[in-house]
C-alpha cells in the first residue's frame, strides 16, 4: 500500500512548494496555476500526492484517506473542537503561514442586546462555539459563513472570529480575545503514525524546517465580559440588500444598470463591501452568495441576490425558513448534477442504486451542498451513505476519496477533463432575488421592495443576461 | 451491511428490563409515599437552558448532543437533555411556581457524549427534586429517601459521602483569585480534581497569612461525626468568619443524620460535576461504584429567572443499579412462565374455547400465551390443549401424565391444585 499525502491549495501553496523544493522533492506540477490535482515527486515516486482545499485536509487525514497532510493549524483545531477524538497527530509546526485567530467586535460603545443573544459569525463555527461555551456566554447563536465575516458587525453579528489582525483593524473592529495561534502544520493519521513507516517522508520535510522561533504566547482570552454591540433595528423602512462577491458581480451590475440602478465601487478594487446604491432608503452590503439565505432568514437582510442552488441548500436544512424566491434573475445558469468516475459502470441513479445494493457499498458523497446531497441520496435510496462536506475543487475527490459528487457545472467540461461523468441532473440553478417574508410587514419597506422587484423582474424577463 | 447498535448505546434485554421496571417502581412507590409527584420533561430542550452561568461545567457542555432543529436558522441550538435537574427546575418555573413548595420525581434518560463508546452515552436516572425548601431538614429528607429506595432494592453497604459546595466556594473566595480562576478551580473540584485548589492554596500563602493552618485540613478533611465539623468551626472562627454560616448549615444536616442513625463520611473534595450546587453535596457509593448523588442548588432557579426559590435534589443512576439488583432479594416475583395454550386453528369451535379460557386464566392472574405451532411445550413447561370434542381441556405439566377438564372453571381448579 503506497503512502498517501494531501497538499494544500490556496494561501499555503507557495511556501509549501518552496519547502518541498528545498527538500528536493522534484514535484512536476504544484503551483498556483494547478489544474490537475495529482502532482508527482521525483524523490518519492511511490508517494501518492493529491492537492485539496486546505480546509478539507484535516478531515481527509482523520478518516484515513491520507497518511500525511500539510495544512493550517486553524482547520485542524476547527475539526478537533467538534470531534476531539479525531484520529489526528500534529507532527510538526512548519514555521510558515503564521496567523492568529481573533475574536473581534465592532469598535464603539458596547451594549447588551435586549434579548441577550450574542451572534457570532465565523468560518470557524466549531471554534466559535467552543469559545462561547468557555466564555460562559449564556445565550448565543453561531452563524457559520463561507467568508467575509469581517463585514458582519455591527448590524449582522456581535462577534466575529477572524484569522488576521489586518481584517480586524481594517474593518472598524476591535479584538476582544486571541483564540488561536495558527500556522502551517504537518499532520498524520493516528493509525498510520502508529503502524506505518512514514519516516523518510517526514524526515525530508522536517530537515528543511527552520528551528522554531521563540514560543508565541499561548492563546488567552482577554474577554472578561462579552459585549453585544447592539442590533441596529431599521424600523425606519430602510431596505437592506445583500449583493454577491466573486464572479456573480459583473452580471449583477449589468442587470441593475439595465434597471437604471447604479452603484459606486461595486465590484470594488479595494475590497469595499459597503458600496452606495442609487436607490433611496436602500443600503447594500457585499457578502458570499452561499451565506445569504441564512442571513435573510435571520432578518439581517431584507433582500439578497444569490443562487437557487444556495436557496435550496438552505431550505432543505430549514424547511420552514422565512426566505423565499421573489424574482428569477435568469443569469448565472448552472446545472446541479450527480457525478461519478467514468470508470464506474453506471449511467444513472437507478444503476448506482443497483450497484450499491449488489456490492453492499456505503456510498461516500462529496459536495459543497451537504443538504442537497443528503436529500438526493435519501430520495434515490442510495443505501447507507456518508456526505463529506467540501470547500471547492470537489472533482479532485473522485475516485479515491469519494464515490459520487453533487456539483454545479456550466458546460460540463471540467467534469469531463477529470475523467468524470454526469449521471443525473438534480435541477437547473440561476441567480435569484430572495426576500424575508416578514419584511413586508412595514408598509414603507413593502413599497420599496415592490419597486425593486418590479424593475428587476422586467429587466430579467426582457433580456436574459447570458453566461459564457 | 452489518446491522449493529449505535456506538455508545445499550440495549436492555427482557431480563434487564424486568430489573429496570423493578427499580423504577420501587423508586416511584417510595417517592409517592413521601409526598412526591411524578413529572416528565421533554427529551429536547434549548441549549441556552444549560449554558446560563452556574448550571453545567464547560467540561460537561462540551459533551452535550446539540444540534440545529429543522427551524434552527437563527443558529440557536437544541440539545438532548444532558441533565435531569435543570429541566425539572424549568418545569417548576414555567408551570408550578405558584405552588411554592413542590416535591417532584421522575425517571428520565440523559445524553452525554463519552469518547470511547465503552460507556453508555444514554443514561437513565431516577431523580427527585424538593423545590421551595431551604432547610437542613429538606436535605435530610432527600438523603433518607434515597437510602430508603436503595434499601428496598436490597442493595447493602451503601456508603454516604458528604461535602459542601458553599464551604469550597467561600474557601476559594479567600485565595485572591479572579472570578474566572475561581470558577475553573471549583469546576475541577466538582469533577474530583483538587490539584488546582492545592496549587492555588500554596500560592496564596503570602496573600492571606494565617490561613496555612486552617486550609490544608479543610481540603483534606475527612470525618465521621458532627463533632469533627464543630472542631473545624472553632479552628476557623477567627480567620474565616464567612465560612461559619456554611459550617453551621453543614453541622445542622449532619446532626440530623446522626440522630436518625445514618452513617456517613465527610469528604470535602468529593465532586459531583454540577456547577449549580451551593450547599450540601451528597454522593452514594456501592463499593467503588457511584450509584447516585445530589445536593442543594439554591442559586439555580434565581439564575434561571424563577425568583428566589431554594431547592435540592438527587438522582440514582439506574444503569448502575441494574447490575446490583436481584429480582429474588427484592421480594417481588419475576415474571411467571407462560402457560402454553395449544389449539388447532382450523377447529373454529376449539379456537373460540381456547381464547375464552386464556382470557379467564389471565383474569385469574396467570400468563397465558397461544402456542403458535412448532413450539412444543418445554420439558418443564405447562401446557393446556383445547379441543372442541370432550375432553375439551387437556392439562399437562412437563412429562407428567395429562389431566382432563370440561370447563374453564375446572381448569382453574386443576391449576390451583
Amino acid at each position: 500500500m503506497p503512502l498517501k499525502m494531501a497538499l494544500p491549495k490556496g494561501k499555503l501553496l507557495k511556501d509549501t512548494a518552496a519547502l518541498l523544493q528545498r527538500a528536493d522533492w522534484g514535484l512536476d506540477e504544484y503551483n498556483a496555476k494547478i489544474s490537475f490535482y495529482h502532482p508527482r515527486s521525483r524523490k518519492f515516486p511511490g508517494l501518492l500526492l493529491k492537492v485539496f482545499h486546505e480546509k478539507d485536509i484535516p478531515i481527509q487525514v482523520a478518516v484515513g484517506n491520507y497518511d500525511l497532510g500539510i495544512c493550517s493549524l486553524d482547520w485542524v483545531e476547527e475539526l478537533l473542537a467538534k470531534y476531539p477524538s479525531s484520529a489526528l497527530v500534529k507532527v510538526k509546526d512548519l514555521g510558515y503561514g503564521r496567523s492568529t485567530l481573533y475574536m473581534a467586535a465592532a469598535s464603539g460603545e458596547a451594549s447588551w442586546r435586549k434579548d441577550g443573544v450574542i451572534r457570532i459569525a465565523s468560518e470557524y463555527p466549531n471554534l466559535a462555539e467552543a469559545f462561547a461555551l468557555r466564555s460562559r456566554l449564556s445565550r448565543f447563536s453561531i452563524f457559520p459563513v463561507w467568508g467575509a465575516a469581517e463585514v458582519y458587525p455591527p448590524e449582522n453579528a456581535d462577534l466575529v472570529l477572524l484569522s488576521s489582525a489586518a481584517a480586524v483593524e481594517g474593518n472598524g473592529l476591535r479584538q476582544v480575545a486571541r483564540v488561536l495561534e495558527s500556522g502551517a502544520c504537518l499532520i498524520a493519521n493516528r493509525q498510520s503514525w502508529a503502524a506505518k513507516d512514514l519516516s523518510e517522508v517526514v524526515n525530508s520535510i522536517c530537515r528543511e524546517v527552520p528551528p522554531a522561533p521563540e514560543k508565541t504566547p499561548s492563546p488567552v482570552s482577554l474577554l472578561s465580559a462579552v459585549p453585544g454591540s447592539g442590533i441596529i433595528h431599521r424600523g425606519d423602512g430602510t431596505v437592506r440588500l445583500a449583493l454577491p462577491d466573486g464572479h456573480q458581480q459583473a452580471p449583477t451590475v449589468a442587470l441593475l444598470n439595465r434597471c437604471g440602478i447604479t452603484l459606486d465601487d461595486y465590484p470594488s478594487s479595494t475590497g469595499n463591501r459597503r458600496p452606495n446604491i442609487s436607490l433611496e432608503g436602500v443600503t447594500v452590503k457585499v457578502i458570499r452568495p452561499q451565506d445569504m439565505p441564512l442571513q435573510v432568514a435571520n432578518g439581517n437582510f431584507d433582500l439578497a441576490v444569490t443562487g437557487r442552488d444556495w436557496l435550496a441548500e438552505h431550505l432543505y436544512q430549514f424547511p420552514s425558513s422565512p426566505v423565499k424566491e421573489l424574482v428569477n434573475l435568469n443569469f448565472g445558469r448552472v446545472r446541479v448534477v450527480a457525478v461519478v468516475s467514468q470508470d464506474m459502470a453506471v449511467d444513472d441513479a437507478a444503476g448506482l442504486r443497483c450497484l450499491v445494493e449488489e456490492k453492499g457499498l456505503s456510498l461516500r458523497v462529496a459536495s459543497e451542498y451537504t443538504n442537497i446531497a443528503d436529500r438526493y441520496a435519501r430520495d434515490k435510496r442510495l443505501g447507507p451513505c456518508r456526505v463529506i462536506p467540501t470547500w471547492g475543487a470537489t472533482e479532485a475527490f473522485l475516485p479515491e476519496d469519494a464515490d459520487m459528487l453533487i456539483e454545479n457545472t456550466e458546460t460540463g467540461r471540467t467534469i469531463a477533463r477529470h475523467k468524470l461523468k454526469i449521471i443525473d441532473t438534480l435541477f437547473v440553478s440561476t441567480a435569484c432575488l430572495v426576500g424575508h417574508t416578514g419584511s413586508v410587514a412595514n408598509p414603507v419597506k413593502r413599497e420599496r421592495i415592490r419597486a425593486i422587484t418590479d424593475k428587476l423582474r422586467a429587466a430579467a424577463e426582457e433580456a436574459p443576461v447570458e453566461n459564457h | 451491511m452489518k446491522v449493529q447498535r449505535c456506538k455508545g448505546t445499550r440495549d436492555l434485554s427482557p431480563e434487564e428490563m424486568a430489573r429496570f421496571r423493578l427499580i423504577e417502581s420501587v423508586f416511584r412507590d417510595s417517592c409517592l409515599k413521601w409526598g412526591y409527584q411524578e413529572v416528565r420533561t421533554p427529551t429536547i430542550e434549548y441549549l441556552h437552558l444549560f449554558t446560563s452561568a452556574g448550571t453545567l461545567t464547560p467540561g460537561m457542555l462540551g459533551r452535550v448532543y446539540s444540534f440545529l432543529d429543522w427551524d434552527g436558522w437563527s443558529g440557536e441550538r437544541v440539545v438532548l437533555r444532558p441533565d435531569g435537574t435543570i429541566p425539572a427546575a424549568r418545569l417548576y418555573i414555567e408551570c408550578l411556581a405558584d405552588r411554592g413548595l413542590a416535591r417532584l420525581c421522575y425517571v428520565n434518560n440523559i445524553f452525554i457524549f463519552e469518547e470511547t463508546g465503552k460507556k453508555s452515552r444514554e443514561r437513565w436516572q431516577c431523580g427527585a427534586e424538593l423545590i421551595g425548601a431551604g432547610s437542613s431538614l429538606a436535605d435530610t429528607e432527600l438523603i433518607a429517601l434515597s437510602l430508603e429506595v436503595l434499601k428496598k432494592l436490597g442493595i447493602d453497604g451503601v456508603e454516604l459521602r458528604l461535602s459542601h459546595a458553599g464551604l469550597v466556594k467561600s474557601l476559594l473566595g479567600k485565595l485572591g483569585l479572579s472570578c474566572e480562576e475561581q470558577a475553573a478551580i471549583f469546576d475541577q473540584v466538582l469533577e474530583g480534581n483538587t490539584r488546582g485548589l492545592a496549587a492555588a492554596m500554596a500560592a496564596s500563602k503570602s496573600v492571606a497569612p494565617g490561613l496555612e493552618a486552617a486550609l490544608p485540613p479543610l481540603l483534606n478533611m475527612k470525618g465521621q461525626t458532627a463533632g469533627f465539623l464543630k472542631n473545624l468551626k472553632s479552628l476557623t472562627a477567627q480567620d474565616l468568619p464567612e465560612m461559619q454560616a456554611h459550617l453551621d448549615n453543614f453541622i445542622g444536616t449532619v446532626s440530623a443524620l446522626e440522630a436518625l442513625g445514618y452513617k456517613y463520611q465527610i469528604d470535602i473534595a468529593s465532586g459531583a460535576g454540577f456547577e449549580y450546587y451551593t450547599g450540601l453535596i451528597f454522593q452514594l457509593f456501592a463499593g467503588k461504584e457511584k450509584i447516585g448523588g445530589g445536593g442543594r442548588y439554591d442559586d439555580l432557579i434565581p439564575a434561571m429567572g424563577g425568583g428566589d426559590v431554594p431547592a435540592s435534589g438527587f438522582a440514582l443512576y439506574l444503569d448502575r443499579l441494574l447490575g446490583l439488583v436481584e429480582m429474588e432479594s427484592s421480594g417481588r416475583s419475576p415474571q411467571q412462565e407462560a402457560i402454553a395454550v395449544m389449539v388447532n386453528p382450523d377447529d373454529k369451535e376449539a379456537l373460540k374455547k381456547a381464547f375464552a379460557v386464556a382470557e379467564k386464566l389471565r383474569g385469574a392472574g396467570y400468563v397465558a400465551a397461544l402456542d403458535l405451532g412448532g413450539q412444543e411445550s418445554k420439558a418443564h413447561g405447562r401446557a393446556l390443549t383445547v379441543r372442541s370434542a370432550p375432553p375439551c381441556f387437556v392439562w399437562r405439566v412437563g412429562n407428567k401424565s395429562s389431566q382432563y377438564a370440561e370447563s374453564a372453571a375446572e381448569v382453574l381448579r386443576l391449576l390451583e391444585a
